[in-house]
């Protein structure tokens, strides 16, 4: 039996699915992308290593329960319908993304800042579990059988699409704003979380209009849907058995493919290679624009040569060449590859600019900036940041200087008189000819120090290759796997049975990829090697591929369902 | 292929002990090596990881039973199949 369904049909439920689809990955994927910015924003100042561990905790959270997602609606997918529920979902993740950009932070409501937060990421991992499943079944059950590879492929490509508008909306407001204002407490980082409630309210709109899906709507006039989904997907072993092979043949090895392509890769950059953070967003976007159409490439090919053996390829690519690309990274952007240029106007180190903290008055934060120009065209910054505690507050609060005495540097049995610029509070006007004196109580013996990058036009290009390959591995695991899932199981419990396998894969074992990753390369940082094994988390996404690759090639088939209409 | 399929399946059960085990000893080393500062983020973070983790090593074990039964020798041909 098939359908005849228009191609202007088929592409308009394509495009109202693929839109919400979108807007809920946009929704997920702003929070990981922020992840540092909320990390200081909702834990406290002093946690910093141990408080983006708990973020991207958090982070990771949200993928957690995403089969818990996956249960709930995809049950109700199966018994009122594809269309009414992946609305719910939609107005869920919507809410709640809304009410991130809510929250006040940890200076504000203390603690309650990130327990909200972690509630409200919650009910976005329980939204997108719903979501996705419901889109794919959706353009599946209209497709026709030799195109369903190609048209659930699109929806495919809305999960890179949104962490491209993501990307997209983050740097247009960062680079508007400016890194102060956008990082502030009530700062512009809040801003894509609020935009979500009107590219939310857009995409109901459209979603209003479509029509139930032919297939579950001829179950129901029928009157055979399931009455229980959850137990006959479950509870039945010739449907379970199936449900853990497509977890652990398909997806698991899918789903750390896909983070470590689209989130390993830029957390690396960013914060291991320490490339400045508009660069290393720009390049994820380059790297995202030229491998999406892939997606729909394979998964086309798939409705061809079946659906295996090109997933079983992505994975074999990925384990194969994870390590070199990553080494690549760290020695492309190591400052002792480079040669340094000499050159007073590009080499320089800025004056020193102090502020008092906040809260503590006798606390004083030196900073100072070192330019280093290399001859490829790259420039290295390194912002050093030295907190001296002061035996008393400031005692002119006009004053535009400070001027202290400190053991000089270079030979600590000398002292320098040191004078340096006061950077002016909010809304308060400092007297440039002012100089107050304090007297140092105690330096912090480890200044911190930010190093941000801006890589050479010839690496900055070879990075986003390097991403590029890594997306492309993305589009061989992730284009056919929509319609790889639906042909696994019958139309009455497809929702949920597709559903779980797909978000255990994804959210649980793709989703634990940067916190896991993060947390093995702690695990390598010794007394004597205290940066560890930068290279250590990619384990985690190699071991868990491995494993995969190897069950799918011995017990999964090659062949394509024609048939999904049962 | 059959007969491979079955063996395999005794190492998939073996292995979902295994790296339960595996979690397990590596929380307690590392909770207990904690400083008290980091003591309670290093908790809940092994607390997340072994609450995942446990339930699919279990899946993952029950995966490995029906592979060493031979459930997995003839692929359904479609999803009637299943019903």
């Amino acid at each position: 039996m098939s359908l005849d369904i228009k191609p202007s049909k088929i592409s308009l439920v394509i495009g109202a699915s693929s839109v919400g689809t979108l807007i809920e990955w946009y929704d997920f994927y702003i929070f990981g992308m922020l992840a540092t910015i909320i990390s200081k924003q909702f834990f406290p100042s002093d946690a910093g290593t141990s408080a983006l561990l708990s973020t991207l905790a958090i982070f990771a959270a949200g993928f957690i329960v995403r089969p818990f997602g996956a249960l709930v609606f995809g049950r109700l997918g199966d018994i009122i319908g594809r269309k009414y529920t992946f609305l719910l979902t939609l107005v869920l993740m919507g809410g709640s993304t809304f009410a991130i950009g809510l929250v006040p932070g940890f200076a504000t409501i203390g603690w309650a800042a990130p327990i909200l937060v972690l509630i409200l990421r919650l009910v976005q991992g329980l939204a997108l579990g719903g979501e996705y499943g419901g889109a794919a079944t959706y353009v599946a059950e209209h497709a026709p059988a030799n195109r369903r590879g190609f048209w659930t492929s699109w929806i495919q490509t809305t999960a890179t699409l949104g962490l491209f508008l993501a990307l997209g909306v983050i740097i247009l407001i960062r680079s508007n704003q400016g890194v102060e204002a956008f990082s502030a407490e009530w700062g512009g980082w809040r801003y894509p979380f609020w935009m979500s409630i009107v590219l939310v309210g857009v995409s109901i709109v459209i979603r209003m209009k479509m029509s139930e899906s032919p297939m579950f709507t001829k179950l129901k006039s029928e009157g055979k849907t399931s009455t229980n989904p959850l137990k006959e997907s479950f509870g039945h072993k010739a449907n379970f058995k199936m449900v853990l092979l497509a977890l652990f043949g398909a997806v698991m090895g899918q789903g750390v493919i896909w983070y470590t392509g689209q989130f390993y890769a830029q957390s690396f950059i960013e914060t291991v290679c320490k490339v400045e953070f508009v660069q290393s967003r720009n390049l994820m976007l380059w790297a995202i624009l030229f491998a999406t159409p892939f997606f729909v490439v394979f998964g086309y090919l798939s409705d061809r040569i079946g659906r295996k053996w090109i997933m079983m390829f992505g994975m074999l690519a990925g384990i194969l060449t994870y390590r070199p690309i990553y080494q690549y990274f760290l020695d492309a952007t190591n400052a002792k590859n480079r040669t340094e240029k000499i050159d007073l106007v590009n080499t320089k180190a800025s004056e020193k600019l102090a502020s008092v903290d906040s809260k503590i008055c006798t606390k004083l934060y030196v900073v100072q900036k070192f330019d280093t120009a290399y001859t490829d065209g790259a420039v290295f910054s390194y912002t050093k940041t030295d907190t001296i505690h002061l035996t008393d507050i400031v005692d002119d609060a006009s004053a535009g200087s400070i001027q202290y005495t400190s053991a000089n540097s270079m030979d600590a049995s000398t002292l320098d008189t040191i004078k340096v610029k006061l950077k002016p509070a909010n809304g308060t006007v400092l007297d440039a000819n002012k100089t107050a004196q304090v007297t140092i109580a105690s330096v912090s013996l480890k200044p911190n120090i930010l190093v941000e990058k801006i890589m050479d036009k010839t690496t900055y290009w070879n990075l986003i290759w390097l991403v590029f390959i890594q997306i492309l591995y993305v589009t061989m695991v992730y284009g056919p796997i929509a319609a790889f899932l639906v042909e696994l199981f019958p139309t009455k419990i497809r929702y949920t049975s597709m559903s779980l396998p797909y978000h255990i894969g994804n959210g649980v074992f793709g989703g634990l990829v940067p916190f896991l990753g993060t947390l093995i390369v702690e695990f390598t940082k010794t007394a004597d090697n205290p940066a560890g094994d930068p290279l250590a988390g990619l384990w985690y996404p190699i071991g868990v591929a491995s494993i995969c690759l190897f069950i799918g090639v011995i017990y999964l088939t090659n062949r394509v369902d024609k048939e999904v209409m049962d | 292929m059959n007969t491979i399929k079955k063996i395999l399946g005794m190492v998939w059960m073996f292995l979902a002990p295994a790296i339960i085990w595996f979690l397990a000893s590596q929380a307690i080393q590392k909770i207990t090596a904690a400083t008290t500062l980091t003591k309670s983020n290093v908790t809940l973070q092994w607390v997340i990881i072994l609450t995942i983790f446990t339930p699919i090593c279990i899946g993952f074990f029950i995966f490995g039973y029906y592979a060493f039964k031979g459930e997995y020798a003839h692929l359904p041909a479609s999803s009637k199949d299943l019903e």
